[in-house]
């Protein structure tokens, strides 16, 4: 990278001390905020409302215990992990063949279901929620699981789509086409050669479905009322509950995503780098 | 194999899904803002929501908002780009860190801000232990709607600013290395470089940063529900209200209808003044 694009760093040593500054400044921008929240979770309630706070949790489950028996969140967390589950199922059942049909073939009204796809990037999406709970009363899913499920599938199924297409693009129809001179029919080829080659890719987009789900509020906290996710739980106890719960939802919450973040992060460049075309 | 009709076949649920339950609804909340039980067109929803006291600040400050995080939003990551593009080691490391807020959800990113800026809070603690204040400072009351406002203005640039950095670091990897060489052989500076080589040849790519983000700019809510509660109304909570506070679904489309049309407009916008000249694309 000795030609690297953009501000290039000089030789000179107080370039290079305030580049590797202002990299540190920006990750501890990043990092620290996190940090505090949960070193909050960390701590004990008493420890919580203290004043004035210490940057040092006390290490106390207590929070955490307290939140995680409150009435109500076992509930949210298991439908939490339900509609996250079913997201991920839904978007890669349906967003990979889509995926594998726009990098393998070149049909008329490709160009139509690409300008479908990308037009979901240019409406407010968490807006379904409104005509969806009335849908979804008209044939009974209103305040299910599957329901909410169904709304964020269709969050999730644009970047489905991208990602398994750009998997797909990345492994050539040689190898493909080399099974079938074998004797393997079209189905016998994929599911020999190719599906074993984007597996890595694929669970890479189940998850960041299930990230995007787990993640998402308002349609969330819009359709759901007795299966409530974890976040629309925690939207709608704002006001009146007290901050060690906050803080503990808002970090159980956080956990799995920085988890889940970790193993993606080589696609999420894919799948923009993609968008752009 | 019947090779012609495999790609439709391929593509049918996808086409499905979409049509049925993200075209078809839109289409419904248009008729639910317009149309009243009976199915008699009408324009009082609208009427109700303009003539509604929170409806002026509401718009204002979502317009604010956006107005304020994205321009700052676009300077940090197109910095942060460049710092990635420069860095020889450890730049997966760094990028990782960077790009975690893209996993962290708003209302969670609204829950740490809350953590720095309520009373017994991080901020007043540290102000408190230095000596700068007696006593703690109630940050986020009524009474202090400018402090609300900085605080979702930093929970923001701190939450969103993830997503524009991995499309311009995606886009900047797309810029072929040679043009950069024949800059420096011509003498051309960093500064000149990234202004006639990177921001031209980026174009796309800034496009479609600033398309999303606005967008995503003008669905603000949990991050604002966290901090603000409803201290600072913004358009995307008033939709909330209406429908599952108020049970109001008529009001609350043509609140949607609202986002929808400045959502539009801000994508036009964008796709005509950072459009790419024909055969000028890489």
């Amino acid at each position: 990278m000795s030609t690297a694009p953009n501000m290039v760093v000089g030789q000179s040593r107080a370039a290079r001390w305030a580049f590797n500054g202002s990299v540190i400044i920006l990750c501890l921008w990043v990092l620290v905020p996190i940090y505090l929240l949960l070193s909050n979770a960390l701590s004990s309630p008493s420890a919580v409302t203290a004043f004035p706070k210490s940057i040092v949790p006390s290490f106390d489950t207590e929070s955490v215990e307290f939140f995680l028996f409150f009435n109500g969140v076992g509930k949210a967390l298991w439908s939490s992990v339900q509609v996250a589950f079913l997201t991920m199922v839904m978007s890669i059942l349906i967003g990979a063949p889509a995926g594998y049909a726009l990098s393998r073939f070149d049909f008329r009204g490709k160009n139509l279901f690409r300008i479908l796809v990308l037009m979901t990037r240019a409406f407010p999406l968490p807006l379904l929620a409104l005509p969806m709970a009335i849908m979804f009363i008209k044939v009974g899913l209103d305040d299910t699981v599957f329901g909410l499920a169904i709304v964020h599938t269709t969050l999730a199924l644009p970047f489905a789509v991208l990602i398994t297409f750009s998997l797909f693009s990345g492994i050539p129809i040689e190898l493909e086409e080399a099974a079938w001179t074998l004797g393997c029919n079209r189905f016998q080829a994929f599911m020999k050669v190719i599906f074993p080659l984007v597996l890595p890719g694929i669970a890479a987009s189940a998850i960041f479905a299930f990230v995007v789900s787990w993640n998402e509020v308002f349609a969330a906290a819009v359709l759901t009322i007795e299966h409530r996710t974890l976040p629309a739980f925690l939207l709608q106890s704002l006001d009146d509950a007290p901050l060690h719960l906050k803080f503990a939802g808002g970090a159980v919450l956080v956990l799995p995503a920085l988890i889940f973040i970790f193993f993606v992060r080589k696609y999420l460049f894919a799948m923009w780098g993609i968008a752009n075309r | 194999m019947q090779s012609r009709s495999l790609p439709y076949l391929l593509l049918l649920p996808a086409t499905l899904f979409l049509l049925v339950f993200f075209v078809y609804p839109f289409t419904l909340v248009a008729w639910q803002a317009f149309a009243t039980d009976e199915g008699e067109l009408t324009t009082k929803y609208f009427t109700k929501m303009v003539s509604h006291w929170k409806f002026d600040k509401a718009l204002t400050y979502t317009l604010l908002l956006a107005l304020v995080v994205v321009p700052i939003q676009l300077a940090l990551s197109l910095l942060m780009a460049s710092f990635v593009s420069n860095m020889k080691r450890g730049r997966d490391i760094i990028l990782y860190i960077w790009t975690i807020p893209l996993g962290i959800s708003d209302l969670a990113a609204g829950l740490i801000w809350l953590a720095i800026f309520e009373q017994t809070g991080f901020l007043n603690s540290i102000l408190y232990s230095t000596g700068v204040i007696e006593q703690p400072i109630t940050f986020l009351s009524y009474q202090n709607k400018g402090v609300i406002f900085l605080a979702v203005v930093l929970a923001e640039i701190w939450r969103a600013t993830a997503i524009m950095l991995v499309i311009l670091v995606a886009g900047i990897g797309l810029i072929p290395k040679e043009y950069y060489e024949a800059a420096q052989v011509y003498g051309a500076n960093t500064w000149q470089r990234f202004t006639k080589i990177t921001l031209p040849l980026l174009k796309p790519s800034l496009q479609t940063a600033l398309i999303l983000r606005v967008i995503l700019a003008f669905e603000v809510f949990a991050v604002v529900a966290a901090l603000g509660g409803t201290n600072l109304p913004v358009l995307m909570g008033e939709v909330y209200n209406r429908q599952f506070v108020l049970q109001d679904s008529h009001t609350a489309a043509a609140f949607a209808m609202l986002i929808l049309i400045i959502s539009i407009i801000s994508t036009v916008f964008f796709m005509w003044s950072l459009r790419t000249p024909k055969g000028a694309s890489l």
